[in-house]
């Protein structure tokens, strides 16, 4: 291992880390202003120029905050807890290609942190302990409410995960490999002409159906609306973070968004093609590979953030859902649809083969 | 007879059913992108909100604040404490003391007699403006602005220093 590989490792998952949690950041900014624009009011535009500052005053208000730590058997467990969910959301991050290679000093430098041949697996490995951190804290605040929203996360995050995973198996028969990179770079482009039919090569194009599942599930995955079950004020007060108070709280909101933030950039990159736009051979053969990969990774932001936006968009679209419909649809409807979803494009691929 | 059952006066009646939902409805989705359509349509909506301090809503022209003790165009008072305002005022709000006018004080006082302390209650106060009708001098009138919060009770006891009007305010006397 040379020194220029460590920098190079250090610099890009230092710029990650910075990225997310600046997005992180504007998120819940934004979260605030599109609220109010669906709700036909302005929002929050006194902090800074038009409330751009108002991420700083609220991170202000929140370390300012008494730290509370309830009557509990467990004080480690309850600090544990948020700690846990804030890591596992930002360890997802690094296996994420941001762009294509960009060539600097004459290396190749490909923009993402760890470029692991069972990506998707680890991806799914990590979001799975995710629940742990709602879990501990929930059940570690002994309190009947967080135990409750515990409860409902951790069995609505495992049923959805079943329907996600198995959404995600068609994809990967179709493209035949686990590394996130190697999904994006099959989806070269905008359309494939190589085939016999010109098709579109973005995979929501290929696997529709999987990708609806896919984006249900990650809705339930992110516990946000309509299945923020875990946390719906209108019944658990504040569901597993109801103890928590100051920044411990802040790191379970914090967290919640970042996850919107990775699932939002695994969308785009399992369904949208990630860095590929349309025209990007002319580009990169015009004007040189470097910008095009910088226009690729601006492409690939403008996916996430829309993402982020299309979450909170469904948000103040549609209601919460009852926990009875939360279980029927994941294991009666989504399970079901994602067997025949698996069981159709391997027919479709075997007649392909012959 | 009146048939009630189809009985509507609004003209909005809707009879409930519970029909089995068809394939389309139970898909959910194609009702979910109708709503996010409606969704995205107020995102882009002129937004209703009246920034506050910058911006005020305006009232109506007969709207009642609180209350002014008239100067006349010289700056003298008008009231002359004949305690008509209180004994109209339902909520008894008001309440006054009188003195008599010496003489060199024709600049401050309209009338011989006028009024030594006068207090309204603005916790007690209807905002009727019964006082401002039974005032034979136009001396109290209600204007638009609000009695501002306080910390105390004692507060809203408005006295002479809150309630006559502001020297340089005579100019603008045309009521």
């Amino acid at each position: 291992m040379d020194l220029g590989f460590v920098i190079e490792k250090s610099a890009i998952i230092l710029v990650i880390f910075a990225i997310t949690m600046l997005i992180a950041l504007y998120s819940t900014f934004g979260e605030r202003v599109f609220a109010s624009y669906f709700q036909d009011r302005l929002g929050p535009n006194r902090a800074g120029p038009g409330g751009l500052l108002q991420p700083l005053a609220d991170g202000v208000k929140m370390f300012t905050k008494e730290d509370f730590i309830p009557e509990t058997p467990n004080k480690f467990l309850f600090i544990f807890g948020p700690f846990l969910f804030m890591t596992t959301a930002l360890i997802t991050s690094s296996v994420i290609p941001w762009g294509d290679t960009l060539t600097l000093f004459g290396r190749e430098v490909k923009l993402q942190a760890a470029d692991i041949n069972v990506a998707i697996l680890f991806v799914f490995g990590v979001v799975s302990i995710g629940v742990y951190g709602i879990m501990l804290g929930g059940w570690a605040s002994n309190n009947k409410f967080s135990l409750l929203g515990a409860v409902r996360a951790s069995s609505q995050m495992i049923s959805y995960e079943v329907a996600m995973g198995l959404s995600i198996i068609a994809v990967l028969m179709m493209t035949g490999t686990l590394s996130l990179r190697g999904i994006v770079e099959q989806q070269h482009g905008f359309i494939d002409w190589s085939g016999n039919i010109p098709w579109f090569s973005w995979n929501v194009f290929k696997q529709p159906v999987a990708f609806i599942i896919f984006l249900v599930c990650a809705f339930a995955e992110t516990n946000r609306t309509p299945f923020d079950l875990p946390e719906c004020e209108s019944e658990l007060v504040g569901g597993y973070h109801t103890e928590y108070s100051s920044m411990k709280l802040g790191f379970y909101l914090f967290a919640e968004y970042i996850n919107m933030f990775i699932s939002s950039a695994l969308i785009s990159l399992l369904f949208f093609g990630g860095f590929n736009y349309p025209g990007m051979d002319w580009v990169a053969h015009n004007l040189g590979g470097n910008l095009a990969t910088l226009v690729g990774v601006g492409v690939m932001f403008t996916k996430t953030l829309f993402g982020i936006f299309f979450y909170m968009w469904v948000r103040w679209t549609v209601p919460r859902f009852r926990y009875d419909q939360l279980m029927n649809l994941g294991w009666k409807i989504l399970i079901p649809l994602a067997i025949l979803n698996i069981l159709i494009t391997g027919f479709v691929i075997i007649l392909n083969g012959n | 007879m009146a048939d009630f059952k189809s009985l509507s006066l609004s003209g909005r009646k809707k009879d409930v059913s519970d029909k089995d939902m068809t394939f389309m409805e139970k898909l959910y989705l194609p009702a979910i992108a109708k709503g996010m359509g409606i969704t995205l349509r107020h995102f882009f909506k002129p937004k209703v909100t009246i920034q506050y301090p910058e911006q005020k809503r305006e009232f109506s022209p007969i709207f009642r604040g609180r209350h002014i003790l008239m100067r006349d165009e010289n700056g003298a008072e008008r009231c002359t404490a004949c305690g008509l305002c209180a004994l109209s005022c339902p909520a008894e709000a008001i309440t006054m003391t009188s003195s008599e006018r010496k003489k060199g004080e024709e600049h401050l006082y309209r009338e011989e007699k006028y009024a030594d302390t006068y207090e309204i209650n603005m916790l007690r106060c209807i905002f009727c403006g019964l006082c401002e009708e039974a005032c034979p001098k136009e001396a109290i009138f209600l204007t638009q602005d609000m009695a501002p919060a306080d910390y105390k009770r004692e507060g809203f006891i408005y006295g002479k220093e809150k309630l006559v009007m502001k020297m340089e305010d005579i100019k603008s006397n045309t009521k």
